[in-house]
């Protein structure tokens, strides 16, 4: 299966100070799941960033759907953005939209017009338990619905990628289940995952999942997945 | 695209109600100030090519004689040369009761009375072709007439035509700076809606919307503000304009009566509103792609 994110000896450094991220080289397959694991300030955040071209890096190489995204021109990132799905630790949800406003935004941003929208939003809201809370906005929503708000507005593009940073941090763990079932039906349907969290527990939720661990910005590989170039017979295990 | 175009989806993007800002009230009040300064410049354009026109080719003929009857026989050989030359459209000797109604304001009855000798007047029309060769019929007027002085009426219109000329460029002058302080207003009023609305821009960025559709929504709302405020100082200034317009027809002067506004000016004027909305809408877009364009 071909490499959908490749990191080739990436660091990022803000400003002046340290690397926040040394030496970064992996690469992640096209329809794999993978965990993003590690202690607070050890760069997950970060990382995810580069991920969803929120952030270039201070040196290396980052290949991502096949192309050098650090050289792109930026009228390019629009398009590549548009492939990617993301979950903000904060959420990041529109306060003066409401939730079904919220989840259609990354459509209407395609470009879908307003008829074709509707009936994929209400089955996206009905999915993440919200059906009757299509019109409350953020302020009015607790922690764990703005979190299931802000997967939805993720998934409904069904991007090639989702890059969830904590998606279960507020959400109670039968929520956090159907989430990751969420996640995990996406990825069948060949959608590459990435999950950055906290909870030791969700890693052994998800069987084909591997698992990267960053410390200190460095990155560990504790399953042997993220070797570069992959084995060639990586990928036949992201999917049992 | 239709996104961001007009929906009201695209609308609820950025929420704050329209006029509640201050753009649209300062854009009210420079579009007042714009609309007089251009109402004056383009009446005294027209005021100026119509006294350059109509007035410059007006002459008179004076005949200065103490003798009356050699005063008349003066005047009536120069009328009847004038009347024969080309490029004359119409000749016509003022008659004593004109000339003494002329003149009762500065002499009065008691100094008309007096048997004052008064100068045989000659009003003459020349053509554009007339005016021309108005050194010509001054030489022939010179042999028919010996007594004849012409006045050229253009000679000492001249400087009038030139100041009002100058207030014309100087009225041009304040539009230009008008329209480059609203451009300066538009660019502020941006950048205060970009810095208001950043959490919403970049989280559409990073859902992979443009530049451009991004732009689209506060390019919208500030030309929509801005239209508002141009036709609501135009309003104002039309007022002011035809209450000036009446003061001056009060006047009943023929030279005040020239300052007036012809039909193209109104339609210039009734354009600003559109005008001001168009760059409105011109400097929101550069101004928020510029901001954007320093971002990832």
């Amino acid at each position: 299966m071909a490499g959908i994110v490749q990191f080739e000896n990436v660091g990022l450094r803000y400003g002046t100070g340290a690397e926040t991220l040394s030496d970064l080289s992996f690469s992640l397959a096209q329809g794999g799941f993978y965990f993003l694991t590690g202690p607070s300030g050890a760069g997950k955040t970060s990382l995810l960033k580069m991920l969803y071209l929120a952030q270039r890096p201070s040196r290396g190489s980052i290949r991502l759907f096949g192309e050098d995204v650090v050289q792109l021109r930026r009228t390019r990132l629009p398009g590549f953005r548009r492939r990617i799905g993301m979950v903000f630790q904060d959420f990041r949800l529109i306060p003066h939209l409401s939730a079904f406003d919220n989840i259609a935004l990354p459509l209407r941003i395609a470009g879908v017009d307003e008829r074709d929208l509707v009936t994929p939003v209400r089955e996206m809201l009905a999915w993440v338990g919200l059906a009757d809370r299509a019109s409350a906005r953020p302020p009015t929503l607790s922690g764990g619905e703005q979190q299931r708000v802000a997967i939805a507005r993720a998934v409904i593009g069904r991007p090639e990628m989702l890059v969830a940073d904590e998606p279960t941090g507020n959400v109670d763990p039968e929520m956090a289940a159907r989430l990751l079932h969420l996640f995990d039906a996406l990825n069948t349907l060949g959608t590459t995952i990435i999950v950055a969290t906290h909870d030791i527990h969700l890693l052994s939720r998800v069987a084909s999942a591997n698992v990267m661990r960053l410390d200190r910005g460095q990155l560990q590989d504790p399953t042997g997945a993220l070797r570069y170039p992959p084995r060639p017979d990586f990928g036949q295990e992201a999917r049992p | 695209m239709m996104m961001f175009g007009a929906s009201k989806a695209d609308r609820r993007l950025l929420p704050e109600g329209r006029l509640a800002g201050p753009m649209p009230w300062v854009i009210a009040i420079m579009m007042f100030l714009t609309a007089l300064a251009a109402a004056g410049g383009l009446a005294m354009e027209s005021a100026a090519a119509r006294l350059g026109a109509d007035l410059g080719r007006q002459v008179t003929v004076q005949i200065v004689l103490a003798d009356p009857a050699k005063r008349d026989q003066e005047a009536d050989a120069a009328r009847q040369l004038l009347a024969r030359q080309q490029g004359v459209t119409d000749v016509r000797r003022i008659g004593d009761d004109e000339m003494q109604a002329l003149l009762r304001p500065w002499l009065g009855d008691a100094g008309l009375e007096r048997d004052l000798p008064l100068p045989a007047m000659i009003d003459v029309s020349l053509s554009r072709a007339g005016r021309d060769r108005l050194g010509a019929i001054t030489n022939a007027l010179r042999t028919a007439a010996p007594h004849a002085r012409l006045d050229d009426h253009a000679s000492w219109l001249a400087p009038l035509v030139s100041l009002i000329r100058a207030l014309g460029l100087l009225a041009g002058g304040i539009v230009a700076l008008m329209v480059g302080a609203t451009a300066a207003a538009v660019v502020l009023a941006a950048r205060t809606a970009l810095n208001t609305h950043r959490q919403t821009i970049d989280v559409m960025h990073l859902m992979g919307a443009t530049d451009v559709q991004i732009a689209r929504l506060f390019q919208r709302r500030i030309a929509l503000d801005a239209l508002f405020g141009g036709v609501l100082g135009l309003v104002g200034a039309v007022g002011v304009i035809l209450l000036l317009g009446e003061r001056m027809r009060e006047i009943g002067s023929e030279l005040v009566g020239s300052i007036a506004l012809p039909w193209t000016a109104w339609i210039v004027l009734l354009a600003l509103p559109l005008l001001a909305g168009v760059l409105a809408l011109t400097v929101a877009r550069i101004t928020v792609q510029r901001a954007l364009g320093r971002t990832l």
